[in-house]
């Protein structure tokens, strides 16, 4: 089970603007091993969105390497080794919810039949079952997002790379998306990264957390989760969740000790 | 001096009305019944201060004998509407919007063109296009296809550069998630590129209804065979019959007013996904 899916080299990358360069990431070195859920924390601008993007060859390091199931980033993209979920739901505005989802699924060259029956799944499984018909503009921000969650369900991406997908919603169905997506987890195997500011969610969610630090973008700190996999919402009484919070608390802090 | 009572009048009154239905409830009759007895009003008014201060025919006929000139001159209107829409704005409108549809793909696909050619095309945009008629009529012939040319010409620069700022209307999130799927490039562009650029398309294709009638029209004013709607209206100039080219500029208003509707209404169809057409 201990199988390297994403590993960081020495990964760097700084950006040219007309401020001078950014050092967003600097130094990374990291590995994720399959069916792992990692969590990415850290205050914002410390590169998590840089480092996702790098992961699916959206990005282009300057300096060290990024391998993806041993291949590069690009050739897993290629192959369609992942499924991104953007910070903003980013849906087609001249498709339908089904339409959207079906999207990816026209570009991989899925058979009708077989697309209806992914379409109708993933909505189920983000509860938009009904809304198949309806366009994006017509539903609320949080419903857009869940769309764009089962977008990236819909195909067979052992690899799910999600940007602070519940970052807009309120607490409530943020609390219900994320037993969602742990049940998700716990039944397709899937590797994923995940990026949030939420400390109890990272903890909530998470196999291990990675917290990051800015100016340059570094990791601060891994935490191993020494919770069990199985976990329910009210797990984050436990003093074992209360422990770990308070590490990636620390970790933060030290993080930001480096101004 | 009971035309102009009568006039003022019919004025007074027809604007009371419009006050009246434009302050109540916007019905889709009475948006329609606005802009109508607007029209009527300016045709009534027109009628009577002809009549009442006896202009000349030849500085202004009433609408009334341009009315009855149509009606009398219809084959010929027929013959030259044929002559001048179908043959020479439509052929070039056609021709000019899809070369130009094709050539900003490949602009847009190539940064050497976009460098290259757009800034060639903003300048020929800017030129009187209408001044090389002549040249286009000794090249082509006095009949169709010189005017057809010159519509080509007249469409294409706008039509390029409409289309081109459309390709790139797609956002940053909408692009990533293309690549993220690994889609190939004429995916992206049928998937994602044209559709975004679908209302830039359309406010090209508008803006070139306009241009291809003025442009087959004018042409035609640079030689063309005894048939056309400017050929029509520049010898009519001639002979005094301001009435006939009234006629012909009644049907310049319906033919273009129709095209340039036509294409808002396959734009609506087309785009209703976008924020300037939700209702
Ligand atoms: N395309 C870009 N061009 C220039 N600078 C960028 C770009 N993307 C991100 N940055 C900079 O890189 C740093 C890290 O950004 P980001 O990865 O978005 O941080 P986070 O997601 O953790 O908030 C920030 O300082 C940001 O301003
Ligand atoms: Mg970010």
């Amino acid at each position: 089970m201990n199988e390297t899916v994403i590993s960081a080299k020495n990964l760097s990358l700084t950006f040219q603007t007309n401020d001078g360069p950014v050092h967003a990431l600097k130094d990374i070195n990291l590995d994720i091993n399959k069916g792992d859920f990692v969590s990415f924390i850290g205050p914002s601008g410390c590169g998590k969105t840089t480092f996702l993007r790098c992961m699916a060859d959206l990005e282009a390091p300057t300096g060290g390497s990024i391998t993806v199931n041993g291949m590069s980033a690009a050739e897993a993209r290629m192959k369609r080794a992942y499924g991104y979920v953007f910070q903003a739901a980013g849906l087609y505005p001249w498709r339908t919810i089904g339409g959207n989802i079906r999207l990816p699924l026209e570009i991989m060259g899925y058979d009708k039949a077989e697309q209806a029956k992914r379409v109708a799944n993933v909505l189920e499984l983000v509860e938009l079952a009904g809304f198949e018909k309806k366009f994006p503009w017509q539903l609320s921000g949080g419903m857009q997002q869940r769309a764009s969650i089962a977008r990236a369900l819909a195909f067979d991406a052992d690899i799910l790379l999600m940007d602070e997908p519940f970052g807009a919603l309120d607490e409530i169905v943020r609390d219900h998306l994320n037993e969602q997506l742990l049940k998700l987890w716990a039944r397709t195997e899937k590797t994923i990264g995940f990026v949030t500011h939420s400390i109890p969610e990272a903890v909530f969610l998470s196999t291990r957390i990675v917290v990051m630090s800015p100016r340059p973008g570094r990791i601060a700190d891994v935490i191993e989760s020494t919770l069990p996999r199985d976990r329910t919402l009210d797990i984050r009484e436990s003093q074992e969740f209360i422990d770990i919070a308070h590490r990636v608390r620390e970790g933060l802090r030290a993080g930001h000790a480096y101004d | 001096m009971s035309w102009i009572v009568t006039a003022v009048v019919f004025w007074l009154a027809m604007w009371t009305l419009n006050v009246r239905l434009a302050k109540g409830e916007q019905t889709r009759f009475v948006k329609i019944l606005v802009p109508t007895l607007f029209g009527v009003t300016l045709l009534v008014l027109w009628e009577s201060f002809v009549r009442g201060f006896s202009i000349s025919p030849i500085l202004l006929p009433p609408p009334s004998a341009i009315a009855a000139r149509f009606v009398s001159s219809l084959p010929t209107l027929w013959e030259d509407f044929v002559q001048t829409f179908i043959k020479g704005a439509l052929s070039g409108y056609v021709i000019g919007c899809s070369a130009a549809f094709l050539t900003a793909i490949a602009v847009d696909r190539s940064d050497f063109l976009k460098r290259g050619l757009l800034p060639i095309g903003n300048f020929v945009a800017a030129l009187p296009i209408i001044g090389m008629a002549p040249i286009l009529v000794m090249w082509f012939g006095f009949d169709w296809q010189s005017k057809s040319a010159v519509v080509v010409i007249m469409v294409f620069f706008p039509m390029l550069v409409n289309t081109v700022a459309g390709l790139s209307a797609k956002d940053a999130i909408q692009t990533d998630l293309m690549n993220t799927y690994g889609a190939s490039y004429w995916q992206s562009l049928f998937k994602l590129g044209l559709p975004a650029a679908m209302p830039f398309i359309f406010n090209g294709l508008k803006i070139c209804t306009t241009l291809a009638l003025i442009g087959a029209i004018v042409a035609e004013f640079f030689g063309s065979p005894i048939r056309g709607m400017g050929f029509r209206i520049s010898t009519e100039v001639g002979r005094l019959a301001l009435d006939m080219v009234w006629a012909e500029i009644t049907v310049a208003a319906l033919a273009g007013s129709a095209f340039y509707g036509t294409m808002a209404l396959i734009e609506k169809a087309v785009t209703f996904w976008h924020p300037s057409q939700r209702n």
